[in-house]
C-alpha cells in the first residue's frame, strides 16, 4: 500500500530537511477527503465559528472547482505540533512533493519573527483555541438565539481586518487619567507664586484629568469595539475578542505569502533533487507536479494580468541562494515579511526575467507601463497595507455615545465605497447601540460623512 | 442540527468531518436568509406574470447571492495592477475582466464573479406566512341552502378499482392470514382491500370575486401593477378558504366591459371616469350568473380616485346596493408616488359608506410595500362584520 511507502519517505524526508538546516516542530500529517479540504480554505481554520458569509465562500468554491480551477493539495496550519491536511486524492508522487512542501512551511512558520510574534501572542494552538470559540458560539447560539449572535458576527467578521498587529491580543484598555502634569522646578519664583493663592497651587497638582476616548485616532476597531462599546454583553465582547484573536493569526500568513509559498516551493524542489531514495517514477511525477505548482503567471498564454506568488516567491528565493548563499537566505527567512522581500530582493534584473510588467486598466483597456523596479515592487504591494483594508480609525467617542469613524484617504488614495461602507456601518451600529458616523471622500474628492442610523 | 461542530477537534481521532459539512451548514444558513429577504419583497417580485387565474402554482424570483460587506474603497476608474508575459511599454490589450461593451456597473460580485440563484416559492406558502406573520383571521363563510355533493374515501371493500388498492391494508391482511397455523405466506385476493368512496352532500361554500379596474386615461402602467399585486394576494387569501372561487374582471372608464384575466390587465382606456357604470355592470353580472344569496361575493376596486362629481349620487347608490349583498367591497387608491389619504371623490364615497356601517373598506397604495398593509387591512376589516353574518 502506498501509504506505508509515504510513511517511510516522510520519515526519509523529514531527516533530510534537518540535515539541509531546516528548523520545523513535529508535523502531524492526516489525510482527508477533498470536500474537507474545500472547508480548510474556505475557513481557514479546521474547525471555525458559523457564519453564513462562510457559506457563500463554500458556494464559489464548489462552482470554482467544478470548473476544475483550482485544486487544493494541502492545507498547513502552524503551531507546535504543526497540522498538515493533505487531499486523500493525492497520488504518492503529489504526498512525497506535498510532504517536502509542508516541511518549508514548518520552517518558515517557527522560524519567521512575525509568525513568532504572532504565535507568542496568541500562543501556538491556534487550531485548538478556534475550536474553542466555535463551541463558545454554539453555546451562546442556544442561549441568545442565532439572530442575536448572528448580529455580532456580522459586526465582528466585517471588521475582521481592522486590528493592530503592534498591539497585544490581551491588550489593556486606555489609561483612565492623563499623566499628570510635570512637577515644576522648586524655584524661588515658584515659592513666592505659590504663596500669594496657596489653594491653587496645591490644587494643580492632585487635579486628575480624564483621559479623551480615544486619546489617538485607533486603527484596532475589534479591540475598541470590545472594550468601549456601551451595553456591551459580556458575551458579545468575547467573540468581538475570539475574531481578533483568529485575525491575529491570520494577519502572518496573509503578509508573508509569496515568502511562505515561496519558501516552501524552493525547499520541495531541492529536497526532491536530493532525495535520491525516492524512484524514478516518482521524482518525474514530483517534479511535474512541481512545475504545476510553481507555473509562471502567463504559462499557457502569453500575457498574465496577474501574479502567481508560488512563482514568484521560488524565483526569487533562488536568486537569494544563488547570490547571496544558504545562511543568507536562512536569516532573510526569519527576518522579512513581503514588504521587505520584495523591496529588498526583486531586483530589476530579476523583474525583466521574469517577465513582470506593470499597467493600467481604464475603459476596458489595459496600457503597459514604462519600466519601474520601485513603482513595480510597491504595485505588487499595494493590496497587502492594512491588511488588505482600507484605514479606518476611531476618532472620538461623543458625550451621548455616538462613535465617530474616519477614513484616512489620504493614505489610500481615494474615498471608501459608500453603499459597502453603509452597510458596515450598519452591522456596528447593531452592536454599538448609539449613532456611528464615518467621515471619507466622495468620487470628486470632497469631504462626505455617512451614517448609520 | 450544527451543535458539534465546535465540541471536536481534529485531533481526537473522529472523522466528524466525513459526517458533517460545515460549508452546507452556512450555505443553508445563507438560503434561509435570502429567503427571509425575499419574503419581505414578495409583492414586488410577483407583480408580473399572469397568476390570478389558476397558472403556475409557483413563482420564481432571481437573487443575488447575498454579500457580506466590508469597507472597501470605492471603484476606481482605473486601476494599476502587476502581470507577467511578453509586454512592452506601451503596449495594449482589451481588459478581460471588464469587457468595453458592458456600460453599467452593478455594485457587488466584482472579483467572485456574478452568481445568481433562482429560488421558487410555493404560493401556497407565501399565503400561508402571510397569514401567519399578519395574524390575519380566517373567514367565516357564508354557506347558502343549497349543497354541493363532494366524493370521499370512506371504507374499504375487497373488490375494486385496481388504482384503489390500499396495499399497507392488503399486506397487513396478508400478515394476519400468516399468523394462522399452515397458512401460505404469499399474496392472494382474499387479502385485497380497496379503498371505497361514498358521496357526501355538504354545504356549498362558494365565492365569486369581482375585480373592478379603473382604467381611465389618468391611469399610469405603475398604478396597475400596484392593482394587479395586490388582486393576486387578495385572490390568494380568499382561496385559502373558498375552495372554488371565481373571478371576474371588470374593466371601466365612463363605461364598463367584462374581461378575461389575460385581457384585463392590458386594458387601457382613455378619457374620464364614471364609477358608476363599473358598479352597475358588476352588479348585472352579479344576478345575471350568480346566485347574491348563496355566495360569498367580494368587490375590490382599484382605482386613482378621479370620479367624475356628476356621477356621486349615482356611484353611492349603485355601491351602497353592492354592499348590501356582497360580504365585502374593497378600494384600493392606487397612486404610485403620492400619499393623498384618500381624499379623493371615490375615497371620500367609500369613506361615508363605511361611517354608515356597511361592510367596505378602503386603503391608499402607493408603493409595492402597501400591499401587505392593504391587505391586512382588508382581512381584519371584514372579520367583525362576518362574525355577525355567521
Amino acid at each position: 500500500m502506498s501509504a506505508m511507502e509515504w510513511r517511510d519517505y516522510t520519515a526519509r524526508i523529514e531527516q533530510l530537511a534537518r540535515e539541509s538546516g531546516l528548523r520545523f516542530h513535529p508535523v502531524e500529517f492526516e489525510a482527508v477527503p477533498d470536500s474537507f479540504m474545500m472547508e480548510l480554505a474556505v475557513y481557514g481554520l479546521p474547525v471555525r465559528m458559523p457564519h453564513w458569509s462562510f457559506g457563500v465562500r463554500y458556494i464559489y468554491q464548489l462552482i470554482q472547482r467544478h470548473m476544475g480551477h483550482s485544486r487544493l493539495f494541502e492545507v498547513v496550519f502552524p503551531g507546535n505540533p504543526g497540522h498538515a491536511y493533505l487531499a486523500a486524492g493525492n497520488g504518492l508522487a503529489e504526498n512525497v512533493l506535498v510532504t517536502a512542501h509542508v516541511l518549508g512551511h514548518a520552517d518558515f512558520s517557527r522560524n519567521n519573527l512575525l509568525f513568532q510574534r504572532c504565535q507568542g501572542q496568541v500562543s501556538e494552538r491556534i487550531v485548538e483555541h478556534a475550536a474553542q470559540h466555535a463551541r463558545q458560539i454554539q453555546q451562546a447560539i442556544d442561549t441568545h438565539g442565532l439572530e442575536r449572535v448572528e448580529a455580532v458576527l456580522d459586526a465582528a467578521l466585517a471588521l475582521e481586518q481592522h486590528i493592530d498587529i503592534d498591539q497585544s491580543v490581551r491588550r489593556p484598555r486606555y489609561p483612565q487619567y492623563t499623566e499628570p502634569p510635570k512637577t515644576l522646578a522648586d524655584d524661588a519664583f515658584r515659592r513666592r507664586f505659590a504663596a500669594l493663592e496657596p489653594a491653587s497651587a496645591r490644587a494643580g497638582t492632585t487635579d486628575r484629568r480624564r483621559a479623551p476616548v480615544p486619546p489617538h485616532p485607533e486603527r484596532d476597531l475589534l479591540w475598541f469595539v470590545a472594550q468601549y462599546a456601551p451595553e456591551l454583553e459580556s458575551w458579545e465582547r468575547d467573540i468581538f475578542l475570539a475574531v481578533r484573536e483568529e485575525s491575529f493569526y491570520f494577519y502572518p500568513v496573509f503578509a508573508t505569502q509569496i515568502m511562505n509559498e515561496g519558501w516552501a516551493s524552493y525547499w520541495h524542489a531541492r529536497l526532491l533533487r536530493e532525495a535520491d531514495f525516492i524512484p524514478q517514477q516518482a521524482y518525474l511525477d514530483a517534479i511535474k507536479c512541481h512545475s504545476d505548482v510553481v507555473r509562471p503567471g502567463a504559462a499557457d498564454q502569453q500575457v498574465a494580468l496577474g501574479l502567481n506568488p508560488y512563482h514568484l516567491g521560488f524565483a526569487i528565493w533562488e536568486r537569494i541562494v544563488a547570490a547571496e548563499g544558504l545562511e543568507a537566505a536562512f536569516a532573510i527567512r526569519a527576518e522579512d515579511d513581503d514588504f521587505a522581500f520584495i523591496r529588498n530582493h526583486l531586483t530589476r534584473e530579476l523583474a525583466a526575467e521574469l517577465g513582470l510588467f506593470r499597467y493600467r486598466a481604464r475603459d476596458g483597456r489595459i496600457r503597459v507601463l514604462e519600466e519601474d523596479v520601485n513603482a513595480l515592487r510597491e504595485a505588487i504591494l499595494a493590496p497587502k497595507y492594512n491588511f488588505g483594508a482600507p484605514a479606518v480609525l476611531v476618532e472620538k467617542v461623543q458625550v451621548d455615545g455616538t462613535l465617530e469613524l474616519s477614513h484616512d484617504h489620504a493614505a489610500d488614495g481615494r474615498g471608501l465605497d459608500l453603499e459597502r461602507g453603509r452597510k458596515v456601518l450598519e452591522y456596528l451600529h447593531r452592536i454599538w447601540r448609539r449613532p456611528v458616523r464615518l467621515r471619507t471622500i466622495d468620487a470628486e474628492g470632497r469631504a462626505l460623512e455617512i451614517s448609520a442610523p | 442540527m450544527g451543535g458539534d461542530s465546535g465540541s471536536q477537534t481534529p485531533t481526537d481521532g473522529g472523522k466528524w468531518y466525513e459526517l458533517f459539512s460545515r460549508g452546507a451548514r452556512d450555505w443553508l444558513r445563507h438560503d434561509e436568509k435570502v429567503r427571509e429577504a425575499v419574503r419581505r419583497h414578495l409583492p414586488q417580485a410577483v407583480a408580473g406574470g399572469e397568476l390570478i387565474s389558476g397558472g403556475a402554482r409557483t413563482v420564481r424570483v432571481p437573487v443575488r447571492m447575498l454579500e457580506h460587506y466590508r469597507f472597501r474603497l470605492r471603484s476606481a476608474e482605473e486601476r494599476q495592477g502587476v502581470g507577467q508575459g511578453q509586454a512592452k511599454p506601451g503596449d495594449l490589450f482589451d481588459d478581460p475582466a471588464r469587457p468595453r461593451s458592458a456600460g453599467g456597473k452593478g455594485p457587488g460580485g466584482e472579483d467572485e464573479g456574478e452568481v445568481q440563484l433562482l429560488l421558487e416559492f410555493k404560493i401556497d406558502d407565501i399565503v400561508e406566512w402571510l397569514w401567519e406573520e399578519m395574524r390575519l383571521p380566517n373567514l367565516t363563510p357564508r354557506s347558502g341552502p343549497s349543497e354541493e355533493q363532494e366524493w370521499t374515501r370512506q371504507g374499504w371493500d375487497r373488490r375494486g378499482a385496481r388504482s384503489r388498492l390500499d396495499r399497507r391494508r392488503s399486506f397487513k391482511e396478508l400478515v394476519k392470514r400468516r399468523g394462522a397455523p399452515g397458512a401460505v405466506p404469499t399474496f392472494t385476493d382474499e387479502d385485497l382491500r380497496f379503498r371505497q368512496l361514498a358521496l357526501r352532500r355538504r354545504p356549498a361554500v362558494r365565492a365569486v370575486v369581482f375585480f373592478l379596474l379603473d382604467v381611465s386615461g389618468s391611469m399610469s402602467e405603475r398604478d396597475r401593477q400596484l392593482a394587479k399585486s395586490f388582486f393576486f394576494w387578495t385572490v390568494q387569501g380568499l382561496r385559502r378558504e373558498y375552495r372554488t372561487l371565481e373571478t371576474v374582471f371588470v374593466a371601466h372608464t365612463t363605461q364598463a366591459w367584462e374581461f378575461t384575466e389575460a385581457e384585463f390587465f392590458q386594458v387601457s382606456g382613455t378619457g374620464g371616469t364614471v364609477a358608476s357604470s363599473g358598479l352597475r355592470k358588476v352588479s348585472e353580472i352579479l344576478h345575471e350568473r350568480f346566485d347574491a344569496q348563496s355566495s360569498n361575493v367580494y368587490l375590490f376596486y382599484a382605482s386613482d380616485g378621479d370620479n367624475a362629481v356628476a356621477d356621486t349620487d349615482e356611484a353611492r347608490a349603485a355601491l351602497a346596493a353592492l354592499a348590501g349583498e356582497a360580504c365585502f367591497c374593497g378600494y384600493v387608491e392606487v397612486a404610485a408616488g403620492l400619499s393623498r389619504h384618500l381624499d379623493t371623490e371615490t375615497g371620500r364615497l367609500f369613506a361615508d359608506l363605511s361611517t354608515d356601517g356597511a361592510n367596505v373598506g378602503s386603503c391608499g397604495l402607493a408603493d409595492f410595500d402597501d400591499v401587505w398593509s392593504a391587505i391586512r387591512q382588508f382581512f381584519t376589516a371584514q372579520d367583525p362584520a362576518r362574525a355577525e353574518g355567521g
